[in-house]
Parts: C-alpha cells; structure tokens; sequence
C-alpha cells in the first residue's frame, strides 16, 4: 500500500514539476522546478529497489542543473520574466502529443505482447550495486568505454578552448602588465 | 509487524529531528564560546549563568521576528530556499548509524532510520542537494550581494564534489560496501581505515576532511556567505525563521559530517559496547570542534584559489591514491 502511494505521489509531482519547467516564463522557476523533478525520478528507483541507480540520480543531476544555474545567472536577469517568442502555438502542441504517444507506445509495445524477459536476473545474495557493476563490465563494457572516451574528448577540447591563458591571473599582475597582456590577445 | 515498524520510525525521526535542532542552537553557543577564548573575549556572559542562556534568547529573537519578503524578489524561489538546506541536512542523517543497537525493555532499537545498502553515496548526495539552498537564495534575492554570493556557491559545489567522490573511493574499495554499518563491521576486524593499506586511507582521511569542510562551508571556505563584505551572502534579504533555518542547515550539516568521518575513517562505535559509543561520542565532538578551532586560526581563501587546490592539487591526489589502492589490492 505504501509503494502504491509513494508511486502515485512521486508521479504526480514529477509530471507537475516537468510541467512547470517547460510552461513557466520565469528563467528561475523553470530551473527550480527542473531540478526538483530531477531529484523526485531517483524516488522510482528507491520504490523498484534499486538504491544505487536512485542515488546516482541525485548526485548526478543535482550537480548537472546546478552548472544550469550557473549559465543561466550569466545569461538573464533570472529575477524577471523573459519574454518567449511564441511560434505556432498548433505545431509545439500537436508535435508534443505526437511525440508523448509515441513515447507511450514504444515502452508499452512489449508489455502487450508479453515479449519481456529478464536477459539479467539479479544474482542473489548480492546488492544491487555489484549487480550494476557486473552488467557494466561484461555484457555492456564497450559502450561503457566508448561513452567514457566519447566524454574524455568532451574535456580536452573544453579545456584547450577556455584554457589558454589559464595560467594569467588578473589580479596578481600590476597595471603594465594587464595592458601589455591585452594588447598581445589582440595582435 | 508493519504498524510496529512504522511507529519505531516515526520515533526515530522524530528524537533525531528534535536532538539535532536543539543542538544547533547549542553549537553556536558553542562556537561563540570557543571564538571568544581563543580571541581573549568572554563571549555571551550576560544571559544566565556564563550566557548559557543565550541560545533562548536567540531562538526567541528568531521565532518572533517578523518575516520580511522583498517587493522584488522572485517570491516562491525566496520562501521555498531555507526550507531545502534544512529538510536536506536532516535527510541525510536518515542513513547515519548515530550509536550501536541497544536494548531497551527488551526491545532491540537501531538508532539509524533506514539502512539502505547505498549509505554513504545517498549522504554526500543529500548533502550536496542542500546547497540549493544558498544558490537559490541568492538568486531569487534580487539583491547584487547575493547572487555574487550564490555564484560562488556554484562554484564551490563543482570544485569539491569531485574531491568527496574520489576520496572515499578508495575506502570503499577496502570494504567493498557502501553502508556505513558495513564500513564500521569491517573496522572491528580490520583495524581503523586511516591506519590501513600503508598509508593510502590516511590519505584519503585527510582529503576527505579538507573537503567536509567545503561541503559545510565552514572556514577556510567559508565564502558563500562572504564575511569580508560585511553582510551575510545568500541571506542578506532573509529575516526572521527563514535565516534560523538556513543557520539551523549549516549546524545540522556540521554535526552530521562530523558524525560520518569517524564512522568512514575512526573506526565508528566499535564493536557496540558502551565504550565504544562513547567514542563514537568523543570522536564527533572533537570533530566539532576542529571546525571552530579552524574558524579561528584561518583565514577565509578567495574562490579561484579553492578552485584551484579542488581541481589542480586534491583531484590529482585523490586519482593516484586510488590508483595504489587498486595495484596493493590486486
């Protein structure tokens, strides 16, 4: 019975709180209300008993929308509205149902005809942590690695794009210096 | 077996609800004490005997304040930020092990909420959640002084999570389980985890603590609430309760940190005795207190220089312990 209630009032908020996100109109709510939804999803996993993947959640996207934040502090005046370029109002609703049906079918498409199997049962006698582990490193090891190539990549050209005069710290120079500085970026 | 449960539950939260806010009022007492004796000052003299009853004083202040909210500030986001470091604090100590299981009447109680096998991970999450708090109170203040407050909060929560993160990896490979009672059983057999594998979990003790002291943002990193600009960061705007709830955030998260370095590195409770309870005790209260002897002998550092000793001098540190804690285990 606590599940079932836990469920239904997880899912609620969830979907209220993703709702605010795309409706709102105010650069700090939509972030507010994104984060929060982020940090509800990982109680499904709780609920399906699966601790590790449900505190990864958190770790993971607290700290990802909190680098959200962070862009949009430089972007807006996140204390006032933004005024939204409305396109055809028609299309956004039609696409999103479109998309939402779809989305419905392609998960509910196996559950019709019964098709799902456990490929991985869980290994008794051990968390669900080391059972994350041994799927990841047998049976899904190269997208593992390839998706952590795939990010090392991501960081080295972050870094080689912002990192060029890492090592220059304004307030340590004297005024000649920052001028002298300026004018070598420029030439 | 079901309704017992849930009422030994709501006990527990309820007891460690009421123990930690009270003793966050009596840590700034506390912290106010111990400033003022290292600074050659009295401190709070004046209200009861040796201004114990300061802290009433304060509560009362607090409570009965009136609760200003701004003209301009985005009103939902300003009321709803106090409330997540508070909630927050208090829920990580939902996976905290306080003391070892006793009888009481007969009737066996673990004094921890919910022993989820993800313990520690689910704690350092928690606790990194609660720095919405300041973020969003700063942001939504309308106010230059506190968004530049929550910038550096942004920027504190990037550079240190990833110091936590490795720093316990390394521990966690020892014990080879993420709840904090595995952690303490394993200690009882192998010895304390600072002293173990030559010197890799002293390593990872040390940088763990530097960075508890980041997420808690107590001094030397106490610069989201920016003392050098006089006023008060995030919280300039906030008035009455809703500070007392960002305060009572900050002191939960101290004692509640303070509990989980000695059960990760100090060897927790022991083996469960009443002596090692009191260690547990006697290990937290140090802990404590090293936070307030730092806030008095320390300077605050500027944000790029945490930055800088996060990512430049820690991460590094923490990658190659963890590295030479795989090589010696293999």
């Amino acid at each position: 019975m606590f599940e079932a209630i836990a469920f239904y009032l997880f899912a609620f908020l969830t979907t209220l709180m993703f709702f605010i996100t795309v409706t709102t109109s105010q650069a700090l709510h939509a972030l507010t209300a994104l984060a929060a939804g982020m940090i509800f999803i990982s109680a499904f996993f709780f609920i399906l008993g699966a601790d590790f993947l449900g505190a990864i959640q958190i770790v993971v996207y607290s700290g990802a929308v909190m680098a959200l934040y962070a862009f949009g502090m430089m972007f807006f005046d996140t204390t006032r509205e933004v005024k939204e370029k409305q396109g055809n109002q028609y299309i956004i609703a039609g696409l999103s149902v479109v998309a939402a049906v779809l989305v419905v079918i392609i998960f509910a498409a196996p559950m019709v005809t019964d098709n799902i199997t456990a490929l991985y049962p869980m290994t008794e006698g051990v968390g669900n942590t080391q059972d994350v582990g041994m799927v990841l490193f047998t049976k899904y090891l190269v997208p593992f690695e390839v998706a952590a190539i795939m990010l090392l990549v991501a960081m080295i050209a972050g870094i080689v794009l912002a990192g060029k005069k890492m090592d220059d710290s304004l307030t340590a120079m004297n005024e000649s210096e920052i001028e002298e500085s300026n004018a070598r970026r420029l030439s | 077996m079901e309704v017992a449960y849930l009422i030994e539950t709501i006990i527990k939260v309820v007891v460690v609800l009421t123990i930690f806010s009270a003793l966050a009022g009596i840590g700034t007492y506390f912290e106010r004490k111990i400033l003022a004796f290292m600074q050659r000052r009295l401190g709070p003299m004046n209200v009861g005997p040796y201004g114990l009853l300061q802290v009433a004083a304060d509560g009362i202040k607090l409570f009965t304040k009136e609760d200003i909210i701004p003209t301009n500030v985005v009103t939902n986001v300003f009321k709803i930020a106090p409330v997540i470091t508070a909630s927050t604090a208090f829920m990580a100590a939902a996976a905290i092990p306080f003391l070892p299981s006793f009888d009481i009447f007969g009737y066996t109680v673990n004094p921890i909420i919910a022993d989820i096998n993800v313990g520690i991970l689910y704690i350092l999450g928690i606790m990194g959640v609660g720095l919405y708090g300041p973020l969003l109170g700063g942001m939504a203040s309308a106010n230059k002084f506190s968004l530049l407050s929550a910038a550096r909060g942004a920027a504190v929560f990037i550079s240190y999570e990833v110091v936590t993160g490795l720093s316990i990896l390394a521990p966690i490979m020892m014990v080879g389980s993420l709840s904090l009672i595995d952690f303490n059983n394993y200690q009882i057999e192998n010895g304390w985890i600072v002293f173990n594998l030559y010197g890799v979990g002293f390593v990872a003790f040390i940088l763990f603590w530097i960075a508890a002291f980041a997420e808690t943002g107590r001094t030397p990193f106490h610069l989201i609430a920016n003392d050098h600009e006089i006023i008060d960061g995030f919280g300039t705007e906030y008035s009455g309760m809703r500070w007392g709830l960002f305060f009572i955030g900050e002191y939960a998260n101290m004692f509640f940190i303070s509990f989980v370095i000695p059960l990760l590195f100090l060897g927790g409770y022991g083996d469960g005795s009443l002596l090692g309870a009191l260690a547990l005790l006697g290990k937290v209260a140090f802990f404590f207190f090293f936070f307030l002897w730092t806030r008095a002998a320390w300077p605050d550092v500027r944000p790029d220089q945490l930055m800088w000793l996060c990512w430049k001098v820690l991460m590094p540190i923490a990658v190659v312990n963890i590295l030479i804690a795989a090589i010696i285990m293999i």
